[in-house]
């Protein structure tokens, strides 16, 4: 009955690093699967209309795109190992066209799969305790964490276990699976916001009270789209074992009194910019208050056994600089420069987290081919107790490899095309796949992304230039986080042919902004050269080494209004 | 209108009454909100029940719960998910009769609808040829296990942990 | 589209497949260049109409008219840049898709 790889190889015995299903887990995600196959069939038979059938498919994760299907896997909080890997990797060939797309959700996209396939591909994910559920819909979305969780150097608490509780609590929840439109929520554990918690409906950062007890500070109403907000505080400190009960309260008035009325104003940040934050303060802890809390009791052998799951895998005692990688790296310009940009530091001695670039120079962003996800696969086994991270830009993480190990793994990673040295540069970009893909796209994106890629291949360039997110979005829908890229590129639509904006100043981090437009459409053609003009104009007026984000608000928007403007005076379209 | 009990079409005992129709000498009825104070306080009348929308404040409700059998809320599109808040604080409020959803609701929410605390749903005659009551019996029992506690219809996947029930 | 101004055919997504169709002379097919094609507004509505059953009889979704300018050969073209993409596959993999299959490579989706 059950699909899956031959060679699959069975469950490892070592510990975890990744939550565990238990078998309530796997029956509830099996019930699921059953479920859905019913509701196919009853689809191809004709006893559910496509309007009847909508919500059901959007819940499973399945969207109908420009040219095919599309299945969005459930990869909660970016959280994989290598078993689980593999079998993306496998139901990649098997049922689609030997490739998927990580998205800036943590997620993984399947951009040709048949309805009639979707049972069973649900079914080979569940056989590595994998999902779709709750990817799409109006619903609860996945929860999505920073991508360093638990190896950070900067951690203050790893985010995992909050997110799988708020994983499992918003599973099929019988009382929010018809909201106004999307909820997501993001959880941040560390002094540095890697999650973009401040975009996010509800977004989740772990703070200590003066007494020393651990909780959340909660920011509600952020989001990109149409209308892009910067989430605001909710509550400054909210004990963790009121977290259930609290967004429960905040889930109970959003779907009371969110609009339904119109798509593009049915966010929570919607209702909080025009209720007031104060106004949404008092419903959400009148709600909180006259909950019955039981329900919510927090359960401290329940915690125990998710944390369990989380514990760290068994490191070597080891010193706290290698030998071996300083040799390999006077030895090798090109491996030290991908240590220089790809690699950041750990927080047990010896160890280092590696970030895999899927943004090969001229390559589509966040793809990656079955063979590079087995390549993956086999370098966590290889390398890092089996453990993979997928980060919201697109990128898969490393997180726990030896330096003594980087310069195999890096050999490793050349032969599978994943050895790009530009974690965090200019040509690391994010992009969604736009019109080539999406039906909601007004324009292509990842042309534009490749073009911009190869204006700054030169590695030595671009480490220059230094750290600069640039982020596209093939529509207003801003899944490529336009917003909040220090330079952000909108695709739409002018006189019939493809246009682009550009923004500049966005920042996902701590200190979130909303990027600023720097002046009318410009054709594709013409983005490249903008973003060179920028660049120069930055290259030009920084000082101290500071990054793009950095000159910008020093200098404030309109000196690169201006210099962008001069380079437009030959009748190009800024 | 077919109403949907437990997996089954039943026969419905209830008659809902238009605001221009009169109550009758006897038998149970469900009203609006605005005739409701007359409904209660008709004597001939064997049961009250009232029918209302889904922005309906519960506390509106609450002084009448001691003679009221039965609520009766509006889905006015079944991608509309009010009903099933306004559900879950009814029964906080201590509401103890059949709670109804009517509107053109799916098999496929049946779950959802019992999670709030529904007891029955009630959809247009067509939707209930279409769907059949197969679909309605199979939908009950598709998924037996919830992660959310507080839930009725069963324990939940936490509490099942606890006792090692599977 | 309620008034046709031009040649128009009909797109839809195939339900149990997902790719795009068009309706053609005896049914639904893959290839653009076998599409039916629309010269005025009582064959537009004829198209649409067909296409309306086909999404109640549950053989496809999202049916709509397209806009195409029709070469001397009778060959259509989407107007618009959108349904051209559709009608061919992601520009930035000319591997997969229509465009692939008619050269010869990949399947019909």
């Amino acid at each position: 009955m059950t699909a899956h790889d031959p060679a699959l190889p069975p469950r490892p015995n070592a510990a975890p690093t990744i939550y565990a299903y238990d078998e309530y887990d796997r029956a509830f995600v099996r019930e699921r699967v059953a479920e859905f196959r019913g509701q196919v069939e009853r689809r191809l038979a004709g006893a559910l209309s496509e309007d009847e059938f909508r919500p059901f498919r959007l819940m499973n994760g399945l969207y109908l795109q420009l040219h095919a299907y599309m299945l969005r896997v459930a990869i909660p909080y970016g959280a994989l190992n290598s078993r689980q890997m593999r079998q993306l990797a496998y139901i990649a060939d098997r049922w689609d066209k030997g490739y998927g797309h990580f998205t800036t959700r943590q997620n993984l996209q399947y951009n040709w799969p048949k309805l009639v396939d979707v049972p069973d591909i649900l079914e080979a994910l569940a056989d590595v305790d994998m999902h779709a559920i709750q990817t799409s819909g109006n619903c609860i979305r996945n929860v999505t964490a920073d991508h360093f969780a638990g190896v950070a150097a900067d951690e203050i608490e790893d985010p995992r276990p909050t997110a799988e509780f708020l994983r499992q609590w918003s599973s099929a929840h019988a009382e929010f699976s018809f909201l106004p439109r999307k909820f997501k929520i993001a959880v941040s554990g560390a002094e540095h916001d890697r999650a973009a918690i401040k975009i996010h409906d509800i977004g989740l950062r772990i703070v200590t009270n003066a007494a020393g007890e651990t909780g959340y500070e909660v920011i509600v109403g952020g989001g990109l789209g149409r209308s892009p907000f910067v989430g605001k505080v909710l509550r400054e400190f909210l004990p963790r074992a009121e977290l259930l009960a609290f967004l429960e309260a905040v889930l109970r008035v959003y779907n009371r009194f969110g609009r339904r009325d119109n798509k593009y104003k049915a966010r929570i940040k919607i209702l909080v910019h025009e209720t007031g934050l104060d106004e949404i303060r008092s419903q959400v802890e009148a709600e909180f208050a006259a909950m019955d809390r039981a329900p919510f009791a927090y359960d401290a052998q329940e915690f125990a056994r998710v944390a369990a799951s989380f514990a760290p895998p068994p490191y070597e005692a080891l010193p706290a600089r290698s030998e071996a990688l300083d040799k390999a790296k006077t030895e090798n310009a090109e491996f030290a420069a991908f240590v220089a940009v790809n690699v950041a530091p750990h927080k047990t001695p010896g160890y280092a987290i590696v970030t895999v670039s899927l943004k090969p120079i001229g390559g589509i962003p966040g793809d990656a081919t079955a063979a590079q996800m087995r390549a993956l696969a086999d370098a966590a086994d290889t390398y890092g107790f089996g453990e993979l991270r997928v980060s919201h830009e697109q990128n898969i993480i490393l997180p726990h490899v030896k330096q003594d190990d980087l310069f195999a793994l890096w050999r490793d990673l050349e032969a599978a095309a994943l050895s790009t040295a530009n974690a965090g540069l200019i040509t690391d970009i994010i992009s969604c796949p736009g019109l080539d893909y999406c039906s909601l796209a007004t324009a292509r994106s990842i042309p534009i992304a490749q073009a911009i890629s190869e204006r700054f291949a030169d590695l030595e360039r671009q480490r220059l230039i230094g750290k600069l997110g640039i982020k596209i979005s093939g529509c207003i829908n801003a899944c490529g986080h336009h917003h909040i890229g220090a330079i952000g590129i909108l695709g739409l639509e002018k006189k019939g042919v493809e246009s682009y904006q550009i923004t500049l100043g966005g920042d996902p981090t701590l200190s979130a902004a909303i990027g600023e437009l720097l002046g009318p459409g410009v054709s594709a053609e013409e983005v490249p050269e903008v973003i060179e003009s920028l660049v120069q104009f930055y290259l030009a007026e920084r000082r101290d080494g500071e990054a793009f984000i950095d000159t910008w608000r020093r200098l404030g928007h309109k000196r690169f209004k201006e210099s962008a403007r001069r380079e437009g005076e030959d009748g190009s379209g800024i | 209108m077919a109403l949907v009990s437990d997996g089954a079409f039943v026969r419905d005992e209830w008659r809902r009454l238009a605001d221009e129709e009169s109550l009758p000498g006897s038998g149970k009825v469900i009203v609006s909100l605005g005739r409701l104070p007359a409904a209660l306080d008709d004597a001939r009348l064997g049961a009250v029940g009232v029918y209302v929308a889904n922005t309906t404040d519960p506390k509106a409700l609450a002084p009448f719960f001691g003679r009221l059998a039965l609520i009766d809320i509006a889905f006015p599109a079944f991608t509309d998910g009010r009903g099933f808040s306004l559900a879950r604080l009814l029964r906080r409020e201590g509401f103890s009769g059949e709670l109804r959803a009517s509107g053109k609701l799916t098999p496929d929410q049946y779950l959802h609808a019992i999670g709030g605390g529904f007891d029955r749903i009630e959809i247009p005659d067509e939707l209930a040829a279409h769907h059949g009551e197969a679909n309605w019996a199979k939908a009950r029992d598709a998924r037996s296990l919830s992660y959310q506690r507080g839930i009725p219809g069963g324990a939940s996947i936490l509490e099942r942990r606890r006792k090692g029930v599977a | 589209m309620t008034r046709p101004t031009g040649p128009q055919v009909l797109i839809a997504s195939d339900l149990a497949e997902g790719d795009v169709v068009f309706l053609g002379a005896e049914g639904w097919e893959r290839d653009l260049l076998r599409a039916k094609i629309a010269y005025d507004a009582a064959e537009a509505a004829a198209l649409d109409a067909a296409g309306k059953a086909d999404v109640a009889a549950n053989r496809v979704v999202d049916a709509y008219l397209v806009d195409v300018e029709v070469s001397a050969a009778g060959a259509p073209t989407p107007l618009h840049f959108r349904e051209k993409f559709r009608a061919a596959g992601p520009s930035v993999r000319r591997d997969l898709g229509k465009q692939a299959w008619l050269q010869g490579a990949g399947d019909s989706r």
